[in-house]
Order: structure tokens, then C-alpha cells, then sequence
């Protein structure tokens, strides 16, 4: 019931069951821009792994909606998995949690660092502003929460939604980002008149280095060069540890073990996000699995177009109790004409990929608020085409 | 100020707006401020640059000038005004200074990029004002009060110092009658949540709020009517179209799935109207954004006043 004919993709279906019931996939990584419906579609892809494929399966979200966070019972920002109940499932489980950033990097410093030191940093003005407000924090802990997941090695399977950043790219740089900031030349500069004993960068004599500190301090004061510096010497402990991670983790996102999947809606920003991504996974080398192309929509009548259906709601209008056919065919038609142009959208993406394989969902009347819902998701993610049947 | 969830169109509400308010002869300035150069992608023109470039000339004589705020550059030029910094500025951008200084403090880069659209709102040329209305794409919904609450974040940080007296002049504009924040949102369950939760925020912070502003909404058919197979068939057969049992069946599940999302739309124009600021409708382009559509909501917006 999908499409007219000329509106059919040429790319390969993507087998979401397949993807999801190999063993030897233990990651599913949901990248996409923001507002395609990525944390839905991570949810759903998840209870289908526990419910169809018996995986004990985690589910991480970043910023889900209310209603669909409690329908699968995160209340409460805690960042550890719960089980989610109401899963009918004989063998898998599906887990749960909503990811705290600010915790998470807590937890990295306390993981690197002495009690007593830790809190030190935690108190730091600086780190409070960069854990809580750093634009690629949240990537990086989206990150370092998957490495502790997996690490731990309860799950079949982790699905991971991704932070809602105005690029796709940005969950693969900001760990980078942020590992080369905090081992960068500008803290090593900040750092060494203090390993040296010295009383700060202030000190220095080099004259050059004068000019340049005189104009730090001038624009950003000195009061905060010293609490920068208090607390970049107060993380010299955990630069490596930090890098390290980072890197840990970005290997794992490039073995065989995980499976990338893009999500966009057939919107020209949303399919320039997926196809950037595409080529950066490529690059990378990680592994992309398939497109998911979200909230398409759908035309259940398809042997009438657009233009007929226009012109016949110009003619019932003029003919007395025909109203509702005539309002009916402006629906139509306008599902028509969006579907043309969803499908002139998707095609730029198919069109440079045409080996990536791609799964259509339609667009759902209501927003999806329980598992009801998420299990109708997951059966549009692994319904066949209808060319297909 | 024109904020929203993503993917709401704020960049397209913003460029409508912007061509509304030149309207009649008068300048206005489109800013974006995080590097995405959606204005460029708008008006199909090649990235812009750190300059005011006219992209759009508006309805009696009215202009539209563009500018992409660069942080970076915004504080170099606020140092060469105040400080004349000469060699040292240059060796604070080769050292990356002002990269780490907006990095470790994200306030900073705030203030930075709202302190040049303070210059722009109050830049005068022979006493008079050289644009009549300033335009903002700002961050989204989920960034927009750190963003406009610049003094907060920057006196966490900066408790002294040019950024700090910077910080200061901007807030008083920001909570002057001068500004107003329009939030764009969709009738779509996250969108409007998080426009609830912006203006919450922004209320809080005692910034003007605007317009809560309903964009790509559709006109409301087979409002609370029955549609029946029947009655389909009917008007397919008066229509002379094809009325078989599938074509049929489908149009009713095509005005049913229409029926049921207009309920849900209902409910969340509910949720919007009893946020308490009005409530203005753009209506969805059916070409897409095309400067024809932009000029079809700048009219709407025009209207609503």
C-alpha cells in the first residue's frame, strides 16, 4: 500500500530482523540530525530485539519525549538501565535508561582520579561550566556511556540513540574534540609554569609569551586564568585516561560487532545530514548498516494522482452531498504531491548510495506514547516492500 | 529573537520575518549565530561571509541584509575597537585563545555573538539607526535560555573585565521592550513540549517572549464528519474516477489517518493557547521553501500583525 510505481526506491531493503537477530551484532548506533525520530526508532528497534529475537537488550536515550520515556518507565534521570515492564518476551529483556551527562562525566573524574581530588574538581567553576555546557559533552558521554555498557558485558545487545546535535557528525567528533582540548597546547601552556612550581602563566618572562598573556588577562581577566588554570592542573591526572577512553570506544564503533543505522525524515536537510554521514562512515570505516527513512508518507489509494484527484474536488464541489469526496480528494492529492516529493528527496540519497540498503516507515497519525506503539514501529521497520510481496 | 525545536523551520520563520519587517521601505538584518549558513541555503546563495550582504529586497522598497556571526571574529573586532590589540590579537587567534576561551566557557561565545547583534541593534549612522529591526536565528529551544541569559553564565565565570561589562549591556537589551523571543514549533508532540518548556525558562529569566509561532499548519478538512465507503464510492462514481474496492477502501483510510491527526493537533493547539502569549499559523508551503513561500508567510505574518 506504499507507493505509486514511479515512487519505488532502488536501493536494497534493509533487513532490520536479520540485523537484529545476528549474534555477532552487539551495537546499534542510531545517527541521524535532530527531530527524524532517531530515539523512537531506537526504542522500537529494541523491544523488537527483546520481544522477536530473545536479545537481552539496553536501550540508551538521550532526551526522549515524556510520554515515550514513561511508557517505558524512566521517570527519573538516574542514569542506570531499569528493566522495562510489560515486555512480552520469553527469553530477551529490554532495558532502559536516559542518559545524564553531567553524571556520567562525574563518574569518568571519580573513576580517574582520588576521592579527595575528585571533589575538588567537581567544585571547580570551570568544570562545572564544561560538564554541564561544553557543546560536545553530551556526544562524548553518549560515548563513554556506551563504552561502560559494553564493557560491563550484561547485553546481547546495546542500542544507542544519539544526542539531538544539529549534525550527525558531531557524535563521532566531539570525543575528539573535547580529548584534543583537554590535551591541547593551550593547557600544556597553562599547566607549565605550575609543574614548574611557579605561581602561573603570568609569571613568565618570555617576552613574546608577555604580549600574549597581557592580552588574555585584558580580555578575559585575570581572576579567570586562575581558576583555569587551578583547574587544568587539577585534571593533569586524567588526560590520559580521557584520551584513552575516548579512543577505546571509537574503536569499538569500528568493529565488526556494531552497526550503524541512519534515520532521517524525506526532508532535503535531514537527507544532506545522512548522506554526510554515510561518507564519513565510510572513511572511518564503521559499518553502515542501512538508511531508515522515518515518517514517509503513505498513499493508500494510489490508482488515482494528484491531478485527477484535484480536478474531481473542483467538480464535487459544485454538486450538491459530495462534500466529503471532494475533501477527501484534497487529501489525496496532497498525500500524492508529498509523497512525489518525499521520494525526489530520498532519491538524491539513493541515487550516491545505491548500495545501502534502505527500510521505509510510514508516518504514524498519532505520536507514540506506549509499546503498543513502539511494537508497530518495529513491525513498519521489518515489513517487507510492497513491490516485495 | 527566533527560536525552536529543529526542524522546525525557525530559519525559514526567521527569513519571513525579516522580509515582513522590511516591508514598506524599511532595512532589516537577518544574524545566524551557530555557523550552520541555513540563511545562505534559504535564498539558494553561495556561504556568507562575516559581512552584512543584502540576500532579499522586500515589498515597497524594503531590504533585507544577511550576516553569519563567527564568534572568532566577533571578538577580534571588539578587541581592535576597544583595544587596538594589534600583534597581540593575532597571537591570541594563532594560539587558539579565543577557541579555548569559548570552549572551556561556552558562556563566552554567547556573549560574544549577542554582543554584535547588541552592535547591529544599536549601530548609528548621523543619529539615525541603521536597521529598523533585527532579526535573530538563535539556537534552538534546548539551548536558547543559556544562550539569551548571557550575564548568568559569564559571572560564573568572569568576575571582572571587558566580558563582564559586555555581558551586562547586552542583558539590559535582551530584557528591554526592544526584544522579543518568537519560539517556532510544530503541532507535533515534542516540538510543542519543548516550547512550552522554552517559554517557562524564558519567563523565568524575565526575557520578552513573543509569539508562539504554529508553522506548516494545514487547513482543517473532514472535520468531525463520518467518512463512509459508501458515500466514496458515490462521489467517485459522480467524479467519473475509478471506484474499486481497493481505491475506496484506500481513501477512507487516507481521510480516517487525516481525521486522527487533526485530533491530535487539536489537542496540542490546546496545549499552545494555554501557554498564554499568542498564537500566530503559518500555513505549509506546498512547493517547498522557494522565495515565493517566503513572501506568502511574510505576508501571513504581515497580517497578524
Amino acid at each position: 500500500m506504499l507507493s505509486d510505481h514511479d515512487d519505488r526506491l532502488g536501493s536494497p531493503q534493509l533487513d532490520v530482523d536479520a540485523l537484529l537477530a545476528d549474534p555477532g551484532i552487539r551495537i546499534v548506533v542510531c545517527c541521524g540530525a535532530g527531530g527524524v525520530g532517531k530515539t523512537t526508532t531506537a526504542a522500537a528497534l529494541a523491544l523488537r530485539a527483546a520481544e522477536q529475537h530473545g536479545r537481552r537488550t539496553v536501550v540508551l536515550t538521550i532526551d526522549p519525549a515524556r510520554r515515550l520515556a514513561q511508557s517505558m518507565g524512566l521517570t527519573a534521570l538516574d542514569n542506570t538501565p531499569r528493566q522495562v515492564k510489560g515486555v512480552d518476551a520469553d527469553s530477551g529483556e529490554l532495558h532502559a535508561m536516559m542518559l545524564d551527562m553531567k553524571r556520567t562525566f562525574d563518574e569518568v573524574v571519580f573513576a580517574h582520579t582520588d576521592a579527595e581530588k575528585a571533589e575538588e574538581i567537581l567544585a571547580n567553576p570551570f568544570y562545572q561550566a564544561m560538564s554541564s555546557t561544553f557543546s560536545g559533552t553530551q556526544e562524548y558521554m553518549a560515548m563513554e556511556k556506551l563504552g561502560q555498557l559494553r564493557a560491563r558485558g550484561e547485553w546481547d545487545l546495546i542500542v544507542v540513540d544519539t544526542p539531538p546535535s544539529r549534525s550527525a557528525l558531531d557524535f563521532l567528533d566531539a570525543p575528539a574534540r573535547l580529548s584534543r582540548f583537554l590535551d591541547g597546547r593551550m593547557i600544556r601552556m597553562l599547566l607549565a609554569p605550575a609543574r614548574a612550581g611557579g605561581r602561573g602563566m603570568f609569571k613568565l618572562a618570555s617576552a613574546s609569551f608577555g604580549v600574549f598573556s597581557r592580552a588574555v588577562t585584558k580580555v578575559l581577566g585575570s581572576q579567570l586564568l586562575t581558576d583555569v588554570s587551578t583547574f587544568v592542573t587539577a585534571l593533569d591526572s586524567m588526560f590520559g585516561g580521557f584520551r584513552e577512553r575516548a579512543e577505546r570506544t571509537y574503536r569499538i564503533l569500528q568493529n565488526k560487532e556494531t552497526a550503524f543505522l541512519v534515520v532521517a525524515a524525506p526532508e532535503p536537510d535531514a537527507i544532506r545530514e545522512a548522506a554526510y554521514f554515510a561518507d564519513r562512515l565510510d572513511s572511518e570505516q564503521m559499518p553502515l548498516a542501512g538508511l531508515v527513512l522515518n515518517r514517509v508518507t503513505t498513499v493508500a489509494a494510489p490508482a488515482i494522482n494528484a491531478g485527477s484527484a484535484r480536478a474531481a474536488a473542483v467538480r464535487l464541489d459544485e454538486v450538491d452531498g459530495h462534500g466529503v469526496t471532494a475533501d477527501a480528494m484534497r487529501v489525496h492529492a496532497t498525500l500524492v504531491e508529498q509523497r512525489a516529493r518525499q521520494a525526489a528527496v530520498a532519491d538524491r540519497f539513493v541515487s550516491a548510495y545505491p548500495d545501502v540498503p534502505v527500510v521505509e516507515v510510514p508516518v504514524q497519525a498519532a505520536d507514540v506514547h506506549d509499546l503498543d506503539g513502539l511494537r508497530a514501529i518495529g513491525g513498519s521497520l521489518t515489513a517487507p516492500r510492497p513491490a516485495d510481496v | 529573537m527566533v527560536t525552536g525545536k529543529g526542524g522546525t523551520g525557525k530559519t525559514t520563520v526567521a527569513a519571513a520575518l525579516a522580509i515582513a519587517l522590511a516591508t514598506g521601505g524599511r532595512r532589516v538584518l537577518l544574524v545566524e549565530v551557530e555557523g550552520r549558513q541555513g540563511i545562505a541555503q534559504l535564498f539558494e546563495l553561495p556561504p556568507l561571509p562575516y559581512e552584512e550582504r543584502v540576500v532579499a529586497a522586500a515589498p515597497g522598497g524594503g531590504e533585507v541584509r544577511a550576516l553569519a556571526i563567527d564568534a572568532e571574529k566577533a571578538l577580534l573586532e571588539y578587541l581592535d575597537m576597544f583595544y587596538r590589540l594589534g600583534v597581540a590579537g593575532r597571537a591570541l587567534q594563532k594560539m587558539g585563545a579565543i577557541d579555548f576561551a569559548a570552549t572551556i566557557a561556552p558562556g563566552m561565545r554567547d556573549v560574544l555573538l549577542t554582543g554584535k547583534v547588541k552592535e547591529a541593534v544599536t549601530r548609528a549612522v548621523d543619529g539615525r539607526r541603521v536597521y529598523d529591526a533585527v532579526v535573530v536565528d538563535a539556537p534552538p529551544t534546548g539551548r536558547i535560555g543559556r544562550f539569551l541569559n548571557v550575564t548568568a553564565e559569564t559571572a560564573r565565570l568572569a568576575k571582572v573585565g571587558p566580558i563582564k561589562s559586555q555581558s551586562e549591556g547586552v542583558s539590559a537589551i535582551l530584557r528591554s521592550p526592544m526584544t522579543a523571543v518568537h519560539v517556532v514549533t510544530l503541532l507535533e508532540e515534542m516540538p510543542v513540549q519543548e516550547t512550552a518548556d522554552a517559554i517557562e525558562e524564558l519567563r523565568g529569566l524575565d526575557i520578552p517572549i513573543g509569539s508562539v509561532i504554529v508553522n506548516a499548519t494545514r487547513e482543517p478538512m473532514l472535520d468531525g464528519v463520518r467518512v463512509s465507503q459508501a458515500e466514496i464510492r458515490r462521489g467517485l462514481i459522480e467524479a467519473g474516477l475509478p471506484a474499486d474496492r481497493d481505491t475506496v477502501a484506500g481513501l477512507v483510510t487516507e481521510a480516517k489517518a487525516y481525521q486522527t491527526r487533526l485530533g491530535v493537533e487539536a489537542a496540542l493547539r490546546d496545549e499552545l493557547a494555554a501557554l498564554g502569549r499568542p498564537v500566530v499559523e503559518l500555513p505549509a508551503l506546498a512547493d517547498g521553501v522557494t522565495r515565493e513561500g517566503l513572501d506568502a508567510l511574510a505576508r501571513v505574518l504581515l497580517n497578524e500583525g
